[in-house]
C-alpha cells in the first residue's frame, strides 16, 4: 500500500502529471495558474460521468478530486478507477470539510485530502507527497482521525474488534496526528519528535492504511453521528 | 513544557511590539530517565501533596510508591516526628520549574509568620489542657503537629498560584473549601459532631463524676487567663488574615479586570490606529466596542468571555474562528477532538486561547493561524500557532499585558499551564492546559 519511494524517482526528476476534476470552473483556473510550471496538468473534467474516461485516458500520477461532485461523489470517481489502474492517485479537496465526505472518500482509496483554503506551495507540496506515494493529510483530516480513534473508546469497545492492529493507532502516531492538528509540517513534526521525515510519512501512511481498511465498528458509527447536524 | 524557551531577564523597550507582554521566566523541567542529575526538586505530576515524594523518587529513580510507603511507615513509627522533615522538605525544596523555594517567600511575610505564631500559641494552650486531663497520646502528637502546622500556614500563604490551586482542588472533596457542595458540609458537620460526643464520652469515663469537676474548673481558668492575656494579640491576627485575604482578592479581581480591559478597549484602540485611514472602519469598530463596554459596566456581561454564547469547547472554538476570521481578516485553521460542556475553568481557557488567536492575527503578520483543541478525560488542551514573524520574548515591554496577562495569568489563575514558544522569524506557538474536574467527554455533536 505504501511503498515510499516506488515512484518517487520518476516524480522528484520530472513534473507530475496532475488532472483535475471539479465542477466550479473558477476554481479549475484558479489552481491552473497557480500551479502552472511546477506541474504538468493533463486534462481536466466537470464531473464525475466525465471524468472517469478522461482520467482512464490520459493516466496522470495525481488526480486532484473535489469531494462534491454533480452525479455522485468524488468517492465514485476514485472506485471506478483504482481497480483498473492502480498507479493513479487520489488527492481529494474539499471546501466543506463534512466528515463523513472526507472519511468516504479517503475510503475508497484517496491518499489525502486537503481543505481548498491551501496556499499553493502547499497544494503542490502535497501533489509531489501523493505522487511519490505518501499520504498527505491537512490538520482536519488528522483532528478526524483522532476523533475516530479516540483513546478511550477502545476500553469500552460494545464490539469485539476483528483485527486490533488495524483497529488501533498507535501511541507515537497519535502524537504525530496531534502535531499535524496544530498546524505543524511533515518537517515540523519530524523535528520535534527527533525523527526523519520519512519516518513521519511512514506512520501516516500506516494511519491511512488503517483509516481505509478497519472495520472498525466505531468509525462507522462516528461518521453517522456527525452526519446528524 | 518546553525548555527552549525559558525567557525572562530585563524588559527593554522593543522596536516592534509583537506579542504583547513581558514573559516570566520558565525555568527548566527535569530531564526524563532513570535517575536525572539535575538538582532536587518538588515534582509536579504525580504528586500528591507537596510533589516530595515524587520528586525523591525522579532524582533517585527509585519508586514512587516504595518512597511513599517508607515515609508513610517511618511517620507513624517515630509518632508523627518525620511530618516535619516533610514540611520542611515542603518549604525548602523549590517546585519543578520555580525560581525559588517558598521559605524565602515566607521569611518576607511578616504577617504569615505572625499568623503561623498566634497558632502555635493556641496549640500550645490546647496541648496544655491535653496534658492536664492526663491523655498521653494526645501530646504526643501535638509537638510535631504544630511544627507542621506553622508550616502549612506559611505554605498555604507563599505557594505559587498553580501549586495553591492544586491544594484547594485537593480540599475541596472534604468540604473544606468555602464553596463545596452542601452535602460536603453536612459530612463535615457530622464528622464533628461524632468526636466532640466522643470527647465527652472519654472525659466522662476517665473520671469520677465529681472529680472531674476539679480539673474542668481549672481548664476553664486557664483558658479565660490565656484569653485575657493572649486575647486581643490572636484577635488582631485574625482580623489582619481577614484584611489580608479581602486585599488579596481584590488585587485578584483588578487583575481580571485589567485583562479583560485589555481584551477589548486596547485591543480595539490598536486596530483603530492601524486603520486610521479608513473611517467607515473605525465608525464600526467603535460602535461595537461601546456596545461592549455598555454590556460589561451594565449588564455585567464580560468582554471577551464566551460566556452565555457557548455551552462547549467545540462551539467557543467556532466562535473565535468566526469572530477571529471577520474582525481581523486572518484564516483560522480550526480543529477540534472530542467535546464537552464548559465550565468556570474551561471558560477561562477558552479566553485565554482567543486572545492567544487574536494576537497572532494582529501582530504575526501570518494568513492563517492553527488553533487545535482536543479534550481527554483528564484535561483540555488548546494550541494556537501560526507561521509568522514570531518574537523575542524578552525583548517584549513591560507595560504590554497581551500574554503575561490574558493569556498566562488567567489559565494559572485556575490550575492551568501555559507555555509560549517563539522566535523570530519562527512564529509562535502557545499551548494551554487546564485540568478537568469532571464531565463526560461529548461523542459527536449534540
Amino acid at each position: 500500500m505504501s511503498a515510499p519511494g516506488s515512484s518517487a524517482g520518476r516524480a522528484a526528476g520530472s513534473k507530475p502529471r496532475v488532472f483535475l476534476v471539479d465542477d466550479h470552473g473558477m476554481f479549475r483556473s484558479g489552481v491552473r495558474s497557480e500551479l502552472a510550471g511546477t506541474v504538468d496538468i493533463v486534462g481536466e473534467a466537470a464531473d464525475v460521468a466525465s471524468a472517469i474516461p478522461l482520467i482512464a485516458v490520459s493516466l496522470p500520477d495525481v488526480v486532484l478530486l473535489d469531494v462534491h461532485l454533480p452525479g455522485g461523489g468524488g468517492q465514485d470517481v476514485v472506485s471506478a478507477i483504482k481497480t483498473a489502474h492502480p498507479a493513479v492517485r487520489f488527492l481529494a479537496l474539499s471546501a466543506s470539510d463534512a466528515p463523513e465526505d472526507v472519511i468516504a472518500v479517503i475510503r475508497a482509496g484517496a491518499r489525502g485530502y486537503v481543505t481548498k483554503t491551501i496556499s499553493g506551495t502547499e497544494l503542490i507540496d502535497a501533489i509531489r507527497r501523493v505522487a511519490a506515494g505518501d499520504a498527505v493529510f491537512s490538520p482536519r483530516l488528522a483532528g478526524f482521525v483522532l476523533d475516530a480513534f479516540a483513546a478511550g473508546d477502545s476500553a469500552h469497545l460494545d464490539r469485539p474488534s476483528f483485527d486490533p492492529e488495524l483497529d488501533q493507532i498507535t501511541a507515537r502516531e497519535r502524537e504525530v496526528l496531534r502535531l499535524i492538528a496544530r498546524g505543524y509540517t511533515y518537517r515540523e513534526v519530524a523535528k520535534e519528535l527527533f525523527i526523519s521525515v520519512k519516518t513521519v510519512e511512514s506512520h501516516v501512511s500506516s494511519v491511512l492504511r488503517k483509516l481505509q481498511l478497519s472495520t472498525r465498528h466505531q468509525l462507522t458509527r462516528w461518521a453517522a453521528e456527525r452526519r446528524l447536524t | 513544557m518546553d525548555q527552549a524557551n525559558a525567557v525572562g531577564g530585563p524588559p527593554g523597550r522593543a522596536g516592534h511590539g509583537h506579542w504583547t507582554a513581558r514573559l516570566e521566566s520558565h525555568g527548566t523541567r527535569s530531564a526524563r530517565g532513570p535517575a536525572s542529575a539535575g538538582p532536587l526538586r518538588r515534582a509536579r505530576d504525580g504528586r500528591v501533596f507537596g510533589g516530595v515524594a515524587a520528586g525523591l523518587a525522579t532524582r533517585t529513580g527509585l519508586s514512587v510508591g516504595l518512597i511513599r510507603v517508607v515515609l508513610v511507615v517511618a511517620a507513624l513509627i517515630t509518632s508523627g516526628y518525620l511530618a516535619v522533615p516533610y514540611v520542611l522538605a515542603w518549604l525548602l525544596i523549590p517546585a519543578e520549574g520555580a525560581d525559588g523555594n517558598i521559605a524565602a517567600k515566607a521569611l518576607a511575610d511578616k504577617r504569615g509568620i505572625g499568623l503561623a505564631a498566634g497558632l502555635t500559641s493556641v496549640l500550645v494552650v490546647a496541648l496544655i489542657i491535653a496534658s492536664a486531663l492526663n491523655t498521653p497520646w494526645v501530646t504526643s502528637l501535638s509537638v510535631p503537629l504544630i511544627i507542621c502546622a506553622a508550616g502549612l500556614v506559611l505554605i498555604s500563604r507563599n505557594a505559587s498560584e498553580e501549586e495553591l490551586a492544586y491544594l484547594r482542588s485537593l480540599a475541596g472533596p472534604a468540604g473544606l473549601t468555602p464553596t463545596a457542595p452542601r452535602s460536603r458540609r453536612v459530612l463535615r458537620f457530622g464528622l464533628g459532631a461524632l468526636l466532640i460526643i466522643f470527647g465527652l464520652y472519654a472525659l466522662l469515663r476517665g473520671h469520677e463524676r465529681l472529680a472531674l469537676l476539679v480539673p474542668l474548673a481549672g481548664i476553664m481558668l486557664l483558658v479565660g487567663g490565656v484569653a485575657l492575656a493572649l486575647g486581643p494579640w490572636w484577635l488582631r491576627i485574625a482580623r489582619e488574615a481577614v484584611e489580608e485575604r479581602q486585599a488579596r482578592i481584590r488585587a485578584e479581581e483588578r487583575a481580571e479586570m485589567a485583562s479583560r480591559v485589555h481584551d477589548s478597549v486596547l485591543q480595539t484602540l490598536a486596530l483603530i490606529q492601524r486603520k486610521a485611514g479608513d473611517q467607515q472602519q473605525v465608525i464600526q469598530l467603535a460602535r461595537a466596542q461601546e456596545r461592549e463596554l455598555r454590556a460589561w459596566l451594565f449588564d455585567g456581561r464580560a468582554p471577551g468571555s464566551m460566556e452565555g454564547q457557548a455551552a462547549t469547547i467545540e462551539d467557543g472554538v467556532r466562535l473565535i474562528q468566526q469572530e477571529v476570521e471577520t474582525q481581523h481578516g486572518v484564516a483560522v485553521d480550526a480543529v477540534t477532538v472530542g467535546d464537552c460542556a464548559l465550565d468556570d475553568n474551561l471558560s477561562a481557557l477558552l479566553a485565554a486561547a482567543r486572545e492567544a488567536t487574536v494576537n497572532a492575527a494582529k501582530w504575526s503578520g501570518a494568513g492563517t493561524v492553527s488553533l487545535f483543541a482536543e479534550v481527554e478525560p483528564g484535561s483540555v488542551s488548546m494550541f494556537v500557532r501560526d507561521r509568522g514573524r514570531g518574537f523575542d520574548p524578552v525583548t517584549v515591554p513591560a507595560d504590554r499585558k497581551g500574554l503575561a496577562e490574558s493569556v498566562r495569568a488567567r489559565v494559572a489563575r485556575r490550575g492551568g499551564s501555559a507555555t509560549i514558544r517563539s522566535a523570530p522569524g519562527q512564529g509562535t506557538e502557545v499551548s494551554l492546559v487546564m485540568p478537568r474536574c469532571a464531565g463526560d467527554r461529548i461523542q459527536g455533536r449534540p
